[in-house]
């Protein structure tokens, strides 16, 4: 089985975000920077099905030159081979994005496409989905559960009344959410083996077409407020609940 | 302007999220002069009373009250929209409309405006907001595309009540193959409330301890009508299920009441709960990071202060 992986470099989760004084970007200059999050769980699916099947997990990357670090993380966990689609500058556009990535996987086909239910930076959610239209392949979103079934996969994912159980034939796009399982770390090993891995470059010339905006920071909360200590401050607290916020 | 909202329902009834497009939908038709249709994901126990909460019109769409595809329902959902000529098709950032907006964007070849907090037409344009950097940051822009779809963050729109009965259509959809297909739904464990849908959260952390010291937080939450959540650390520890985490990589909430129960106030955990409108912290930690944003802090033992808020609801 042929499995390609979306991955994206993102800043770190603890990142504490600063905005360039125009308003337009952010400051990358001291981001530290990981895989996005969600693609560790797409990228240990794909590993675990080769793993018991055979085949190969290709990743695949849309974003700036920077990005092959990230690539070798992920070659370091396991995957055969990485391509990076070089473009200019970030692609804060799925729809641009999305594009970019039906491009090369119409050239590629795989039978089965993996990625992270969303980028936990511009978190759109949009890319796996926006792809399978493209591609005309059927999709699910952030599943939590996966089993190979003898003509295709069968999903699970949360939805508002519980979970859903989907079946989907291959080739098909599934985008993974946490639970799905527990990503490993690479070995000393596989961090070796990463390097001599042939990760591909293929420039671009794709920009967003979606306009960018303006940024901002969100309006802070009041600073918190300490009304008590133990058990003697329930009442208070009661009383500020329904009296002060009236919410109860 | 044609204004249209993709309604959810379960068994008949629209779901709470589909009242608040319809909300934000009226309130920009009446003020750029416009209609509202609520295009239905399949039919209605009673569909002329969507008017209540904004529509003109009703367009059910019967079909979809079979099993869900989302590469049938999709495409399905493009045909029914293209006689409808919408200049904005709003959907919630639901399960469902997690599901199907991407693709839809993909098929009406327009992008999308994933999760917006804020939506105004202005200068001939709309202009959307939404949170990025998991709400660190906001991002205002226009939405050139028409039509504009966008899909709204839970529990942020206001529901408005009280239109007259909206006319009620019903359209027809060819039949479609259906390659990816929901097989059956699991109900959640007793029918609990969904976090994104409850006014109330009563969320646990490690300072819970264990599976079992989630029970006093059952017990408040059984008397507030509260959903109960949970922080990472106490999902992978393995005392909560996933369904229940709240943050960055969890769900992202909106209550009017969060209270937060030995849980430290990590910067992912916030990302998920910050929103909310009042944040109760219970801690024993007077140094811990989630009084800085808790409007009530109570400094103390989760095991004295939840059972005694327990008691005096009772
Ligand atoms: C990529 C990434 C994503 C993440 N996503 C999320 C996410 O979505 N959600 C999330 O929650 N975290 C997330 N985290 C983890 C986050 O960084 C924290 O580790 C986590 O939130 C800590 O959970 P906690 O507050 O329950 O535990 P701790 O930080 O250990 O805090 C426990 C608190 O309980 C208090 N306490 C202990 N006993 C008692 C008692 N008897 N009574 C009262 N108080 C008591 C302590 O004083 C302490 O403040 C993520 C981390 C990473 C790296």
């Amino acid at each position: 089985m042929r499995i390609v992986v979306c991955l994206k470099r993102v800043p770190d989760t603890e990142s504490v975000i600063r905005l360039t004084p125009d308003g337009t970007t952010i400051e990358r200059g001291d981001l530290n920077y990981i895989i996005n999050p969600y693609d560790e769980y797409a990228l240990e699916a794909a590993l675990q099905l080769k793993e018991a099947e055979g085949g190969e997990v290709v990743l695949l990357c849309a974003g700036e030159a920077e990005a092959d670090s990230t690539l070798r993380k992920g070659l370091a966990m396991g995957a055969d081979e990485a391509v990076l689609l070089q473009v200019p500058q970030e692609l804060r556009d799925p729809w641009s994005t999305a594009r970019l990535l039906a491009d090369w996987l119409r050239a590629h086909p795989a039978d089965l496409i993996l990625a992270g239910k969303q980028g936990v930076d511009y978190d759109h959610g949009a890319v796996p989905g926006m792809l399978a239209e493209l591609l005309g392949l059927p999709s699910a979103t952030a599943i939590c559960a996966l089993e190979r079934v003898a003509d295709g996969v069968r999903v699970e994912r949360e939805v508002e009344a519980g979970r859903e159980r989907i079946r989907l034939p291959l080739p098909c796009v599934l985008s993974a959410d946490k639970g799905l399982n527990e990503p490993r770390y690479a070995s000393l090993k596989g961090i070796m083996m990463a390097k001599k891995k042939p990760l591909e470059v293929l420039e671009s010339q794709a920009t967003a077409e979606a306009e960018a905006g303006r940024l901002a920071l969100p309006p802070a909360r009041p600073a918190g407020r300490v009304i008590g200590e133990g058990a003697q401050a329930a009442g208070e607290l009661l009383r500020l609940l329904k009296e002060e916020a009236r919410v109860l | 302007m044609n204004i249209v909202c993709l309604i959810e329902q379960t068994g008949g009834l629209e779901r709470g999220s589909a009242r608040e497009a319809l909300g934000l939908a009226r309130r920009l038709a009446d003020a750029a002069g416009g209609q509202v249709t609520g295009l239905v994901l399949g039919s209605l126990r009673d569909p002329a009373t969507l008017g209540a909460w904004g529509a003109d019109r009703v367009v059910e769409l019967p079909a979809l009250d079979g099993p869900g595809s989302s590469d049938a329902w999709s495409a399905g959902l493009a045909d029914a929209l293209d006689p409808l000529a919408p200049d904005l098709i709003l959907l919630s950032a639901s399960a469902t409309g997690r599901e199907l907006g991407p693709r839809l964007a993909a098929r009406l070849g327009t992008g999308l405006v994933a999760e917006c907090t804020e939506l105004a037409w202005q200068d001939g344009q709309w202009l959307a907001t939404r949170p990025i950097f998991a709400g660190k940051v906001l991002v205002t822009a226009p939405v050139n595309t028409k039509p504009a779809l966008v899909s709204l963050r839970a529990k942020v729109f206001a529901v408005q009540e009280g239109g007259p009965a909206a006319r009620v259509e019903q359209a027809s959809l060819a039949g479609r193959e259906m390659k990816a297909v929901v097989e059956e739904i699991l109900a959640a464990a007793g029918g609990k409330l969904d976090l994104s849908e409850a006014d109330i959260i009563v969320s646990g952390g490690r300072g819970v301890g264990g599976p079992e010291g989630f029970a006093p937080l059952e017990e408040l939450a059984a008397k507030l009508g509260a959903a109960v959540g949970a922080s990472r650390a106490a999902v992978d520890a393995g005392w909560r299920p996933h369904s229940q985490q709240v943050g960055q990589t969890g769900r992202v909430v909106n209550p009017t009441l969060y209270i937060a129960c030995g849980i430290s106030g990590a910067i992912q955990h916030l990302a998920g709960m910050k929103n909310s409108r009042y944040i109760v912290a219970i801690n024993k930690d007077p140094e811990a990071p989630i009084f800085k944003l808790a409007d009530y802090g109570i400094v103390g033992d989760l095991f004295e202060v939840v059972p005694a808020l327990s008691r005096a609801l009772s």
